[in-house]
Order: structure tokens, then sequence, then C-alpha cells
């Protein structure tokens, strides 16, 4: 699995730190609203973005989307079958609280689909004055996560080499797994302190003041965005008021 | 008229006008009665090293496995934190200590995936000179000259996961040589890389220091393939100090063992139009093959990178099932199993390692116990042998191997031919008929190599099956009686 989009999506043009702002801008809206009307509208927004961000086919949508939608689903069962409400309330909470999950969360899905995990880390240092030691460190070992799927294949073959499996033993199976996990944990470790080796070498975090090669600015494009989820929000509060659905969780 | 060929140089003169850059000025080595211990060890890493190395001059830097020589190279990279142990003598770049002043030096290590920082070729050479707060205007033509140097012509917004390991390689290379840096230091830079591969490297190498801008030294195992590239060789020696050889020197030819030509004995295991490929794949990771493992035979599998040499390697092993073909184990292997009707890949564990061992290309992805011996008595115990039994054959292998007073060591702790003699002996204990090795003698000093050569030859002889994965030329000829060449690379480049 790429880290970030394999080329610009339109999406991508938006500064990290102008959508940060727009999801924590929806986050706080939604956090607050305890109705349907508000979340099915900030998603509808949000469902517009998916071409931008270049998810506009099912599979890849589906293959980004489908830990989201399967937690969502779980949320609202257990709201119908174990809330204290009955019959089209219990459903209404179901649903609420569904979609609430899924406006919730789409925004981060859109921001991974959209951005170049090097854009974001550059934004961060420059807007909001993220260290870099944090960010560019952060990104480095983001780097390695592809490579433990492969370590982890190996390591498994490689404990069968050795004569151990579990056969039909659940607790060996566990013991295994846990094994197998330890030699991960052993391999990533190694891994990690020869890259941060790697980039000591390079001059990472020696005391100087990092310059950077890509300028992250922000446009006009950037402030839009902000305002258009602001007045998307307001939009969604508003139908919500006006329909009287509008019942906040805080106050 | 032609050009000069200085002038047709591609890197560009330095900079002018009080840029951070340091400019091409090669810095000058010098170390006396050095020596440097980890904190973590009572013996002495290196000691004694006596060295000069003059502004511009390239020097392959040669030793034993374990004499200490990525030691020295930390050190002239500024790498060794005083809290890491205890340093005796001199050790001066440029006349002072290289610690405080890291931006002299510009180094490549082994694996590449450990060194690429960025998403993009173009981002990871631009790290560098980041991080030394290079003016952003000078960074990208800075960059596109590092890669020019390298010859690295893929762009700079090509993916660095998209890149095979010799263009990582590169890619790594032009990282360091973009600050402009007086000492390029490279820690087996080709190591974990395919022939062709390591060649790119080389050449990329050989065009950076052309101009002699930066002095080079290079540790590296593979010494014939950097003479051409160097002025001179200097070896450490395991007990403390250095020889140096001169122009025209060459090491001593490797060690072979003498073989008799064996008869082809009966078959054991072979593979039938056996082919894998990836789940959710379009292209195959190894296309079908027919291959016939004998008793007493040994048969090579060579090939570039990417044509699935290491998938054959999982599938005779009995680790992995082809999703094409099969892989059939001859009588003389299924006699005792409980199933004889099962491939290999559907054996138990135990069941599997007394009959086919495998020896993977890394050693510690192996261990699987914190001490030596109990990884050698892990596999007769798991296969059903008593504790005392188990001990006495892992005593054995201790003696045969040589590796005795490590006893009591944790296999991590070994030195990198420790380690391999240990896995090859791991898959010993439990005298399998076949052995499958990826990689055998990778990354190995010229006495390890000899001693795991007679060490398979041995196995040869006492009628295995030997199946060697490997790009090294030379134990092709030592041990090989066929040779299975995989074709062109499959899926992406």
């Amino acid at each position: 699995m790429a880290l970030g989009p394999a080329r610009p999506v339109p999406l991508s043009a938006v500064n990290p730190v102008a959508q940060l702002t727009a999801i924590a801008v929806v986050t706080v809206v939604l956090l607050v609203s305890g109705d349907l009307v508000t979340p099915a509208v900030v998603l509808a927004g949000e469902l517009a973005l998916l071409p931008a961000a270049g998810l506009h086919r099912p599979r890849p949508l589906l293959a980004r989307t489908w830990p989201l939608l399967l937690s969502a689903a779980g949320v609202a069962w257990v709201n119908v079958a174990f809330g204290s409400l009955d019959g089209a309330d219990a459903w209404l909470s179901g649903a609420t609280w569904g979609l609430r999950v899924v406006a919730l969360a789409l925004p981060g899905i859109l921001l991974v689909a959209a951005t170049d995990p090097v854009r974001l880390a550059d934004a961060l240092t420059t807007h909001w004055r993220v260290s870099g030691r944090f960010a560019y460190g952060a990104l480095a070992a983001l780097r390695l996560v592809p490579l433990l799927a492969a370590e982890w294949e190996t390591i498994r073959l490689a404990r069968r080499a050795r004569g151990m499996d579990a056969g039909a033993d659940p607790v060996a199976h566990l013991r295994l797994l846990g094994s197998t996990a330890f030699g991960l944990l052993v391999a990533a470790v190694r891994r990690g302190t020869r890259l941060a080796t790697a980039m000591d070498a390079r001059g990472f975090d020696s005391g100087m003041v990092r310059s950077s090669a890509r300028p992250s600015v922000l446009r006009p494009t950037d402030a839009w965005f902000v305002v258009t989820a602001v007045v998307l929000c307001a939009v969604a509060v508003t139908l919500s008021v006006l329909s009287g659905s509008w019942s906040p969780v805080l106050g | 008229m032609r050009w000069p060929r200085a002038a047709r140089c591609p890197r560009s003169p330095p900079a002018a006008g009080g840029s951070d850059l340091t400019g091409p000025v090669p810095a000058g080595v010098r170390l006396v009665g050095w020596g440097f211990r980890h904190a973590d060890r009572r013996a002495w890493a290196v000691r004694d090293v006596d060295l000069r190395i003059e502004p511009g001059e390239r020097v392959l830097l040669t030793g034993a496995s374990g004499s200490g020589k990525s030691t020295l190279l930390h050190a002239l990279g500024g790498l060794l934190e005083p809290e890491a142990g205890d340093a005796r003598g001199e050790l001066l770049v440029d006349g002072v200590a290289p610690d405080r002043r890291r931006s002299r030096a510009g180094m490549v290590f082994q694996d590449p995936d450990a060194q690429l920082v960025m998403t993009r070729s173009g981002d990871d050479v631009a790290f560098g000179l980041e991080n030394v707060g290079t003016p952003p205007r000078l960074i990208w033509p800075a960059v596109d000259d590092a890669l020019a140097a390298v010859g690295f012509d893929l762009g700079r917004d090509r993916a660095t996961a998209a890149l095979s390991g010799g263009q990582k390689q590169r890619l790594v290379l032009a990282g360091a040589l973009a600050p402009r840096p007086g000492l390029l230091l490279l820690d087996e830079p080709t190591a974990q890389l395919d022939p062709a591969g390591s060649a790119l490297v080389r050449t990329a190498v050989a065009h950076a220091v052309s101009d002699r801008s930066a002095t080079l030294v290079v540790v590296d195992h593979d010494v014939e393939a950097w003479l051409p590239l160097v002025d001179r060789v200097v070896e450490l020696l395991p007990g403390g100090g250095s020889v140096e050889h001169g122009p025209g020197w060459m090491p001593a030819p490797l060690r072979l063992p003498t073989r008799s030509p064996r008869a082809a004995g009966e078959l054991l295991l072979s593979a039938e139009a056996a082919g894998s490929t990836h789940r959710g794949s379009d292209v195959p990771s190894l296309r079908p093959v027919d291959l016939e493992l004998r008793a007493g035979r040994t048969t090579a599998v060579t090939g570039p990178n990417g044509t699935g040499k290491s998938t054959l390697a999982l599938l005779l092993g009995g680790l992995r099932a082809p999703t094409t073909g099969r892989v059939v184990a001859g009588p003389a292997l299924t006699a005792a199993l409980r199933r004889p009707g099962r491939p290999p890949s559907r054996w138990r564990a135990a069941e599997l390692v007394e009959r086919i061992g495998t020896v993977f290309q890394h050693p510690e992805h192996q261990f699987l116990t914190g001490r030596v011996r109990d990884e050698l008595a892990l596999g007769p115990r798991r296969s059903g042998a008593a504790g005392p039994a188990a001990t006495r054959v892992a005593d054995e292998l201790l003696e045969r191997l040589g590796l005795t007073e490590l006893a009591e060591a944790n296999p991590f702790t070994l030195s990198g031919g420790q380690q391999r003699r240990l896995s090859v002996a791991t898959a010993l204990a439990t005298r399998p008929r076949v052995l499958v090795l990826d990689e055998p003698t990778f990354g190995q000093d010229r006495d390890t190599w000899a001693e795991l050569v007679a060490l398979l030859a041995e196995q040869q002889d006492a009628d295995r099956a030997l199946c060697l994965v490997t790009h090294d030329a030379a134990v092709v000829r030592a041990l090989a009686d066929e040779v299975l060449e995989l074709g062109t690379p499959v899926g992406v480049s």
C-alpha cells in the first residue's frame, strides 16, 4: 500500500493545514450535534469531495473505507439493539450514530488519500511550528510500515522452517503469534536504529536551522476551503434547527 | 574540437556568493594509534591504527568480519558519540575531530530501505541539504547536479518505494553527494544488491569521484570489484593495526574445496512447472519452472533480482505452496511420513525440518532463542529428540563449526559471519536430506566464505541434495553441478 496518492489529485492542491482546520471545524460541529440532519448534510458535502480525492471508483473507495463502514455499522447496531429506545426511535438513534461516525472519520480518509505525507510534514513544520524532529522523524518511520508486512511473512515462514508450528492447538497458535510478533518487533527496532543512524549521518536534527526545499504556501484556495467547510456546517445546523430536530449534546 | 574531459563533467562549479554549501574541497584524514571499544564490550573493536589519507585519495578499507571496519568508518563520519565507548589515539578529518564538523562527510550504508526518508526521489536527495539549512533557491540545482552525478535519470518525482534496490542505492548516494561532502564514506554499499545493481552503484561512485572533489573511503569484502576504482587498499587486522596494499596488489585467491564428481543419486525433491503468483497481483512472482534435486548433487539457482529466486526457495523448502504446478517429494523423503501423499507445503513443521532444511538470507529472521546452544538444540527437540540427545547434537555441531566458545552467547550478538554459520548449523541439526539456502555467502568475508563452502561441500558428500539460490558466481563455480538461470524479471522493474 502506497503512502499518499500515486499522482496528485485535485484535493492535493489544498494545503494540508487548511484541510486539518476544516476537519477541526467539522469535528466540533458533529460532536456537539445530536440529531440526524446535521451529520446527513455534512456527509453529503464530504461525499461531494470524494472525486476530488481520487476516490470516484468503487474499488479504491471501498479499500479505503471498509474498516470505517464496518465500525459505523457496528456502532449503529449496538444503538439499535442495546439502546434505551424502542421502535422507530431506536432506528433513528442508530442511524444518527452511524452517520456521525462516518461523517467524523471520512475527512481523515480524504486527507490521507489526497496528501503526500511529505507535504503534510512540510505544512506542519512551516505553519504550525511543529518540530522538524517530530514531523520528519514520524515521516521516516511511516515509510517503514509497508516493509513490515513483508517482514512479518518472512518471520512466519522462518519459524516453520525451524520446526515451529501450532497444529490444531489454539493456545500454541496464540503463543506462536506472540513470538512472531516479538520477532517482528526486534526486526523493526533494528531497522529503525539503522535508519536513525543514516538520518544522523545526513545532518538530521544536528542543531542547525532546517530550510525547506518545498515551500508550503497558503493560497486563497486554502482560505476558501476552510470557509466552505464553515458554511457547510452552518447550513447543516440551520437546516437542523429549522426542521426542529436540533438537539445539541452539550448545553 | 574535442572538449577536455574535465569540462564535460556534469557537476557544476561551487555555487558562488557565500552559500552554505561546502565547496568541493576534498578532506584529509589522519589516524594515529587510534582505537575504539564499544561501551558494552570488553574487547577493543579496533586498535593501533595509523593511517593517513590525502585529500582526493580513494581508499578501500577491508579486513575480516569483526575487524572493526564499520566502527572506523562511523568514527570518520562523526557518528560515534563519546558515550558509545572509549576511544584512544587520534582521529582527525581536516585536522579536527569529525563529530565537531559532521557535515564534512557523506555516508552510504548497506540497506537502502533503512536510508530513504522521503516518498519522492528528488525530495530525498534534498533532505540532507535542508538539514544543514541550505537556502531553498540553491537546493534544487544541487539536487539535479547530484542526480546527474550518479546517473539517476528517472526524474525527481519518481516514488522511492517503486525503485529497484540498485536504483534506491544510487539515490542514497546522490543524497550523500548533494551537500558536496569533502569525504565520501561507503559502508558495504552493494552488499544487498544483485550483480547488475552493484555494477550500477560502482559506476555511479566512479563517476561521482572522477574529479577528485571528495576523498573516498569504501568498506567492502568484495575486493576485486572495487580495485579498479581505488588508489590503494588498507586492511585492518583482527588483532589490531593495519597493513597497506599498494597498486597492483591482488587478494589471495579464494580457497575452494577439492571435490570429486559424483553420480547423481536418487531423486529427493522436484518442482514440476511450479510457479507462484501473489494474491491480488496480475504478474507472477515466479514463472513456472522444472527442477530436480538429487542426492549428492548441488543445484544453483541464479538470475537477476525480481525473477522469483527466493520464491522458488520457499516453494522447494515446503514453506509456501505453488499457485501453479507442484512440488513433489521423492519416496526417500516421504518414507516415514504419516501422510506421504501430501506435498511438502502441507507437512507438519516437525516433519519438515527432518527432511528439508531452509536457510534464509538474513540469519536473524531464524533465531528463536537467547543462546547459541539452545538454538542448535531447538530443531532436534521439535522433531522429537529427548533433551540430552538434542544437547549432544548441539555440542557436536558447535565443535564442528568452531563455535564452542560462543555456546552461551546470544545469537543476535554474534558477528555476521558467525550468525551465518550458526543459521546453516541450525538447519543441519535435524539432518535433513535436502538443504535449500538463500544467498548463503551474502556479505561474508573471504575466510567465512571459504568455511561455508567447505561446510556445504561436506553436506554434498554426505549424500544430501543442495539447492543454492545465489548471485555469487564464485560459489556457483565451487559447488554447483547444475545451474538453473531464471530469466528476465517479472513485475515492475
